[in-house]
């Protein structure tokens, strides 16, 4: 008689299967429900019907919160990356060890501000009658306030802010674990420093990179706070069209097919990044 | 390396749970004999408007804060029929509520309606097929709110003056595209009550001239910060819910209902039909329409407004900041929010939503 055991591997990775699949899995699947029900005249939730969907496809405005919400993303992914990247390799690799420290919490200090109140911060520093504008009119530098407020640049500028910090912390990771022996050797073969870092540094730090740029996807593609406070409605973004739904009409079917949506982008994103990923390790 | 202790594991599964119970318990009403479990808005909060009810009737008063009807609907969803007793609401929604089910009728005579003047008392909003279902509490208006050191009163008295280029980058307008979208119809000449998909190009074309000349569109915290902090002169769709609970720091902000008319909100108190509790619920109403409810609640410290009842007992100052002397001819010239159905609101809702995404 033989028994049947299941791989320790699996018990093992039984509490995370439990917790995905209770939290995520589950959600979206209620809301892959909801969003086939869209709402019938009554306000009650309809037969089952792909209406949302189509009904998204079909009015241009919508399409374009989606597309805002992808240049919008792309944007402060590329940006905070090169911002954050050298940021990161200075303190990785310029910094005293015994510094670093110091400028990691200088670094990541703007975190220990609620991000809500961080917002409306650079709102009043940007605004037309904020500190920005304010010394550059004291300065004779402008004539009458510009518009650094209210405007998707001002939305990318408040994402770019704390994306950069997120990125630094993942990239700098990243530098940090590179065994300093690989530029040494390549600098004793007659590597230049730029040749060395090229070849060497940079496609070794590149899972730093992804894990940035992903995470920045993530919470920039869904964020709703940033573009209400600093983006003055110049362009409507899909969280802000999301919470339209809900906060008027609770057209819950609606905002649900809208969020899936979102979801399909994130894990288009997952995947573009994982195959760079491992052509990255090849 | 130590492993965790059974000891510990159970003691961390106790807190866990009784976190979740905590948290359970806190989101749900309270059923303790003379509670009154009432959804409502942030200007019903205040301890000193609730605690006279409460010390007068000894009961205590279990608010929920809702910002809409969506997030009372919301609520409703995730409790039982009888969890809740009083709702206050935009009273627009009296009749969206009264077709799901979920208003009781109340009886007129329990409420002040000979102190609240004709337009407020409208049937339109507060009844469905002659039966009420709403008593209304406070209204105010959608219109314009301004800084008076940067704009004449006399220009603002034209409704067409935040279109007009001399005020580019200026304007601030409120996102609630209900008032905004009927603002514009008066702009246009036409009737705010019967706005029709015909009427959508004109309107589309007179909000993103409207956007074009404006500095921001944003949501209440953001219109009201920006108008304070004089980063804009002008607020369409402001009115005394910005200006009025300001005028000891901002003696320069008002507002104003121009020649061509403006736009009231109203709210309201509603009893639910599956409330266990009605008779306190026809109580709680009572008191917050009576003199001194009425007072504490246009007085709030969430926002001003006009109480539905002229028998409120304000101080003649709280009225000078109410524009109290102006009221008779500002909802002569005022219209109340378009009565919504769920086709004509998402038809709105994508008309504001092209105008958001217009250049």
């Amino acid at each position: 008689m033989t028994s049947r055991t299941p791989p320790a591997g699996l018990i093992f990775a039984l509490p995370a299967l439990l917790w995905v699949g209770l939290f995520f899995l589950v959600p979206v699947l209620i809301m892959v429900g909801y969003s086939l029900h869209p709402l019938d005249q009554s306000g009650a939730p309809g037969p089952l019907s792909l209406a949302d969907y189509t009904a998204f496809f079909a009015e241009p405005a919508y399409v374009q919160a989606l597309i805002n919400s992808v240049i919008t993303t792309l944007i402060v992914v590329a940006i905070s990356t090169c911002l954050a990247y050298p940021f990161a390799w200075c303190i990785a690799c310029i910094v005293p060890k015994k510094y670093q420290r110091l400028a990691l919490l200088a670094a990541i200090l703007p975190f220990w501000t609620s991000y809500v109140v961080r917002s409306y911060a650079w709102l009043l520093a940007l605004s037309p009658v904020g500190a920005v504008n304010k010394a550059l009119l004291a300065l004779h530098l402008i004539g009458h306030p510009l518009m650094f407020a209210y405007n998707p640049q001002a939305t990318e500028f408040g994402f770019i802010h704390f994306f950069l910090m997120l990125n630094t912390l993942t990239i700098y990771a990243s530098l940090t674990q590179i065994n300093p022996r690989y530029e040494l050797a390549a600098r004793d073969l007659g590597a230049s420093a730029w040749r060395s870092f090229v070849t060497i540094t940079l496609p070794l730090s590149i899972p730093g990179v992804a894990v940035g740029a992903f995470l920045t996807i993530v919470l920039c593609i869904g964020d709703y706070v940033t573009p209400q406070i600093l983006g003055g409605f110049r362009e409507l973004l899909l969280p802000q069209l999301i919470m339209m739904q809900i906060q008027r009409q609770l057209d819950l079917p609606m905002a649900s097919a809208m969020s899936l949506l979102l979801t399909v982008l994130v894990a288009l994103a997952y995947v573009a990044l994982q195959r760079w990923l491992r052509m990255a390790r090849l | 390396m130590r492993a965790p202790s059974s000891d510990l594991f159970s003691k961390g599964c106790t807190a866990v749970a009784a976190a979740v119970l905590m948290t359970a318990a806190l989101s749900l009403p309270a059923h303790a004999a003379g509670t009154l479990n009432v959804l409502t808005w942030c200007d019903h909060e205040d301890p000193s408007l609730l605690q006279p009810f409460e010390a007068a009737d000894d009961v205590k008063v279990n608010f929920k804060d809702i910002g809409s009807t969506a997030d009372a609907l919301a609520i409703l969803g995730q409790s039982k029929p009888g969890d809740w007793d009083v709702i206050v609401l935009d009273e627009t929604d009296t009749g969206r509520l009264e077709r799901m089910g979920l208003l009781a009728p109340l009886h007129k005579a329990d409420y002040p309606f000979s102190t609240i003047p004709a337009a407020i008392a409208n049937p339109k909003l507060t009844s469905v097929d002659g039966t009420l279902y709403t008593v209304p509490e406070k209204f105010g208006y959608n219109t314009v709110a301004f800084n008076t050191t940067a704009v004449p009163g006399s220009a603002m008295a034209n409704i067409q003056a935040p279109w007009d280029p001399k005020y580019k980058g200026r304007v601030a307008v409120y996102d609630y595209y209900v008032p905004e979208i009927q603002y514009a119809a008066l702009a246009l000449g036409l009737n705010p009550d019967k706005i029709t998909p015909a009427d959508f190009p004109a309107l589309k074309a007179k909000l993103l001239a409207l956007k074009a000349n404006a500095a921001m569109v944003g949501d209440v915290t953001t219109v009201q910060q920006a108008l304070t902090t004089g980063a804009v002169d002008i607020l369409v769709g402001g009115g005394e819910w910005v200006t009025a609970g300001i005028q000891a720091d901002s003696p320069n902000l008002t507002y104003t209902i121009p020649a061509q008319g403006g736009i009231r909100w109203q709210q309201g108190l509603g009893i639910f039909a599956a409330s266990k509790n009605k008779p306190l619920g026809v109580k709680f109403i009572q008191y917050i329409l009576s003199p001194e409810g009425q007072a504490k609640l246009a007085t709030s410290s969430c926002y001003w407004g006009m109480p539905a009842n002229t028998q409120a007992a304000l101080t003649p100052a709280q009225k000078a900041d109410l524009r109290w002397d102006n009221q008779p001819s500002y909802i002569r010239h005022s219209f109340p929010y378009i009565q919504m159905t769920p086709t004509l609101d998402k038809q709105l809702q994508a008309l504001w939503a092209e105008v958001m995404q217009g250049k």
